[in-house]
């Protein structure tokens, strides 16, 4: 084990000391105040792991907050859009929450782990919002970010790789499920959940088992061809599977100081997760008038002509810019140029078809290229194991 | 099909006018009130036998003079004394006295004269301008439509007519303090302390806190709302209340009292009724609350019911104060130095200089008891003789500079506090001490108890420039609305703020039926 100084401003995980042996790139990112690999030795190679074998990302990043108290449900349902009552025990719900103007703050995910249980797994830091929305309930918050540390395990072997670990009938377990396991005598939990749109995992532990839980894994692994992932590999992964990004696509509310700069759930095609039967949530009068006078914006999934990624494009329609691109790449499993625009109403509805303004230089010589683009209604990425119980062996 | 159409939280001045307004334009209102009399601090109490004393708002000043009319208050028993002038009592016995634009005594010379001439012109043009936006709904700044277009239209036509300086001059001062403006306009002493002490009484600040002007300015408009000058309610100021009560009965509304709110209902996602002390609910298309807005949001609505936001901008509000009363029971009239016996008829104030107010703040700010207070002194009894037993007298004193609630606790506060203001009053009226029968001090936390005012502030809330006009009482509930439907706002925390003035239930009325709320 290295010996890692915490007297950095950039904190470490607490898998740093395999992370950094195994990043052979030595390519570095600042992931919310910590140190994380951009790669570890190849993009395109991590991000096959994640498609044929298995990938291995540190999420530990991750802001954790425990909810606990005998309002822990009814905050939880003032807080987030769509229906808490709805997450069963032992279940995992993806959540975006709003302030009362209607704007996405964070997405996250709800783990629920008990009767009046739950943890948000959040993006964004949200201590200070959190302990706002505390007036009016009996509940406690903890912030368990640096109590709780995370690995994504995710791809068609994942199961198998958990499985040798002790993660006994893990393909049993359903999408968005949680399984609890203990390791080296200490609490892991399983959930089935990630950001890649395939079979995948995170697996969640106490700090002092972090680094047993990285080599075992990566042992018992090495015939399944387990790989640490970094950033953009991962960045792939999700903008294939069709996941949206804080501060990339969309920023959070909180951080936002030019008027305008805000979205709505509506505006990024989250419309789904907001639930109007449930008679008060944060941003609910708003929604509601958004929903009666329109929107702005419409989040839309673009499949772009040619194999230049239409990052930061502008979108045309005939010679008006009608909007811009968010996230683009070439995603080399669906071998699809896929970008992510926010567009302006009433543009960009499924079928619509529009233009992307690219720019892209090689060797200093840049190029404008126009590449005319279409509006589709679901991620290009569907993998089929995603959803599938037991988990279909490899 | 709902009880009725509208439930008023609260028979205080502003719940009756709220209802009087409403019920006028055939509305089916309800005004429910835990008090067995109505009035809220337009009240009347016995503090002891055969002393009747108004022992909250003591005086009438700046009550709109439209809905004296419209509500034919006079009709309905309200009955008011003389103006008075102020006098404001000197150590050396030479007091000053301001009556109207005429100031004399206490070595006042024709400069003061002159100045403080000049002073209130000032004061004037900036009060009418504001009268103009106290009549009305506040505009919004953004989002405006054509009514928030039209005042904003008028109040920068009035902005115009004010001319070059005066606008500079209110640019300037009104953001800063008013021992400043003093300081600018006066040199005579107990002159600025004198007008300093309107901008301090009923807030939590000193002379040299920023707001004094905004608050100062707000007690002036009663020269263009009330034109009744500062006097006193014949009977008590019990009486206005009972008024308006009878007015809002005419007019159709109903009042019960003895009934206390104790919690605002909310069906899915909006307010349908209250649910009363008794357990009894009662529905109604619409909840006006004349209650303050953290009386009214965090204990009746509760934040869980509000969105997270509003919530955080509710617990925010300020509402603290550092004003008491002093209620003494006289065996006989007192005699104060310097002063003839039918001057006691009139207003009397006793002030330390600004830098000694200022001084008193802060013992006060650290929850300690102050040795130096300002006086607001009415003798009721002198003009209405009928609110003591035959020959005896009451004086009432609004006391400055007393904190909500001091590190020694009021046991042992309250006594000596009221021992240290009756020696501040016996070197003004020597033997007072002697005279008193029964004495009661009520401290901001009593105000809180007895009239649910929170913090003891007289204007539901601290009158700031950031919880004033389009801003009151927070962004997100304002022009009445809250930013829960079907609940509305009617009292001094509403627009434009607190004194007895009536405004912020009648323009609340004026909004809530424009609206169609309760069609």
């Amino acid at each position: 084990m290295s010996d890692i100084s915490r007297d950095t401003m950039l904190l470490t995980t607490p898998f740093h000391s395999r992370v950094e042996a195994m990043c052979d790139l030595n390519d570095w990112g600042n992931w919310m105040g910590y140190t994380t690999p951009n790669a570890y030795f190849d993009v395109e190679l991590e991000y096959f792991a994640v498609r044929s074998t298995t990938g291995v990302f540190d999420l530990s990043p991750m802001n954790k907050y425990r909810v606990t108290g005998p309002d822990a449900q009814r905050y939880l349902d003032r807080l987030i859009t769509r229906d808490v009552s709805k997450i069963g025990i032992n279940r995992v719900g993806y959540a975006i929450w709003c302030d009362d103007n209607g704007q996405i703050m964070d997405d996250g995910t709800i783990f629920r782990l008990g009767e009046q249980d739950y943890r948000i797994c959040s993006y964004q830091r949200a201590d200070d919002w959190l302990a706002w929305n505390k007036l009016g309930f009996d509940v406690t918050i903890d912030n368990e970010s640096e109590a709780v540390a995370g690995l994504a395990v995710q791809g068609p072997t994942s199961c198998t790789v958990l499985t040798l670990l002790g993660c006994t009938d893990l393909n049993q377990l359903k999408p968005f499920g949680i399984a609890h396991y203990t390791f080296e005598g200490q609490p892991l939990m399983v959930s089935r959940t990630g950001f890649t749109g395939d079979l995948g995992y995170e697996v969640w532990v106490p700090p002092e088992t972090a680094e047993a839980l990285w080599d075992q894994l990566f042992e018992l692994g090495r015939d399944y061809l387990i790989k640490p992932i970094g950033s953009y590999a991962l960045e792939l992964a999700r903008i294939e599977a069709g996941f949206l990004q804080a501060n990339v696509d969309f920023m959070p509310a909180e951080e936002v100081v030019r008027v305008g700069r805000t979205r709505s759930p509506f505006e990024l095609g989250l419309g789904w997760l907001v639930d109007f039967s449930k008679p008060l949530f944060n941003g609910r009068s708003a929604l509601l008038k958004e929903q009666a006078n329109g929107s702005r914006y419409r989040f839309a999934m673009l499949d772009v002509e040619g194999n230049k990624p239409a990052e930061h494009s502008f979108i045309l329609k005939g010679d008006k810019q009608v909007g811009t691109v968010t996230s683009a790449a070439w995603c080399p499993t669906a071998k699809a140029n896929i970008a992510y625009a926010q567009i302006e109403m009433p543009h960009g509805a499924v079928g619509d078809e529009l233009v992307a303004e690219i720019y892209y230089q090689r060797e200093l010589h840049w190029t404008r290229l126009l590449a005319p683009c279409k509006v589709i209604d679901a991620p290009i990425f569907k993998s089929p194991k995603r959803w599938q119980t037991p988990a279909p062996p490899h | 099909m709902t009880d009725y159409d509208a439930v008023i939280i609260g028979a205080g001045h502003n719940g009756l006018v709220c209802a009087s307004y409403l019920a006028k334009a055939g509305k089916q209102v309800l005004v429910v009130d835990g008090r067995n009399e109505p009035g809220g601090c337009a009240s009347t109490r016995e503090f002891s036998p055969g002393f009747n004393v108004s022992d909250c708002a003591q005086w009438f000043s700046q009550f709109d003079q439209s809905i004296v009319k419209d509500l034919d208050l006079k009709g309905a028993g309200l009955r008011l004394g003389k103006a008075k002038a102020t006098i404001s009592l000197q150590p050396d016995s030479d007091h000053l006295i301001l009556d109207g634009d005429h100031i004399t005594g206490a070595g006042i010379d024709a400069v003061d004269q002159a100045a403080y001439r000049d002073f209130r012109k000032m004061v004037r043009s900036f009060a009418k301008l504001m009268t103009t936006l106290y009549r009305s709904r506040p505009p919004k700044l953004v989002e405006q439509n054509w009514t928030d277009r039209l005042t904003l239209m008028k109040l920068g036509l009035r902005l115009k007519l004010l001319g070059r300086e005066r606008l500079r001059d209110l640019m300037r001062i009104v953001m800063i303090n008013i021992y400043d403006v003093m300081n600018e306009h006066f040199t005579h002493t107990a002159l600025k302390s004198t007008i300093a002490l309107e901008a301090v009484t009923g807030t939590n600040m000193g002379p040299r806190s920023p707001n004094t002007v905004y608050s100062y300015l707000h007690r002036a408009t009663g020269e263009h709302l009330g034109q009744t000058g500062t006097t006193q309610v014949i009977g008590g100021m019990g009486n206005l209340g009972r008024a308006l009560a009878s007015a809002a009965e005419k007019q159709g509304a109903t009042l019960k009292l003895g009934a206390a709110v104790t919690a605002i209902v909310k069906t899915n996602d909006r307010v349908t009724g209250v649910t009363l002390a008794s357990g009894e609910n009662i529905s109604a298309k619409v909840v006006i609350s004349s209650a303050d807005p953290t009386t009214t949001f965090r204990d009746l609505l509760g934040y869980h019911q509000m969105e997270a936001g509003m919530a955080k901008r509710a617990e925010h509000y300020r509402s603290r104060s550092g004003t008491a009363k002093l209620h003494l029971a006289l065996s006989a009239l007192p005699t104060f130095k310097g002063l003839a016996e039918a001057q006691l008829v009139e207003r009397l104030v006793i002030t330390p200089p600004m830098d000694g107010m200022e001084a008193a703040l802060n013992p006060m700010k650290y929850r300690e008891l102050s040795d130096l207070h300002t006086f607001d002194i009415s003798i009721p009894t002198v003009e209405d003789p009928e609110l003591a037993p035959a020959g005896q007298h009451i004086l009432t004193a609004i006391v400055h500079y007393v904190p909500f609630s001091p590190d020694i606790g009021w046991e042992t506060g309250r006594p000596q506090l009221t021992n240290q203001l009756l020696s501040e009053l016996e070197s003004y009226a020597p033997g007072i001490g002697s005279l008193v029968t029964a004495s009661e001090l009520v401290v901001p936390s009593d105000f809180e108890a007895s009239h649910g005012m929170t913090g003891g502030n007289w204007h539901h809330g601290e009158l700031s420039i950031d919880q004033a006009l389009m801003m009151r009482p927070f962004p997100g509930s304002t022009q009445y609305a809250t930013a829960v439907d079907g609940l509305y706002l009617c009292g001094a925390g509403a627009h434009p703020g607190g004194g007895l003035q009536g405004l912020p239930g009648r323009n609340a009325a004026k909004e809530i039926l424009k609206r169609g709320a309760l069609s």
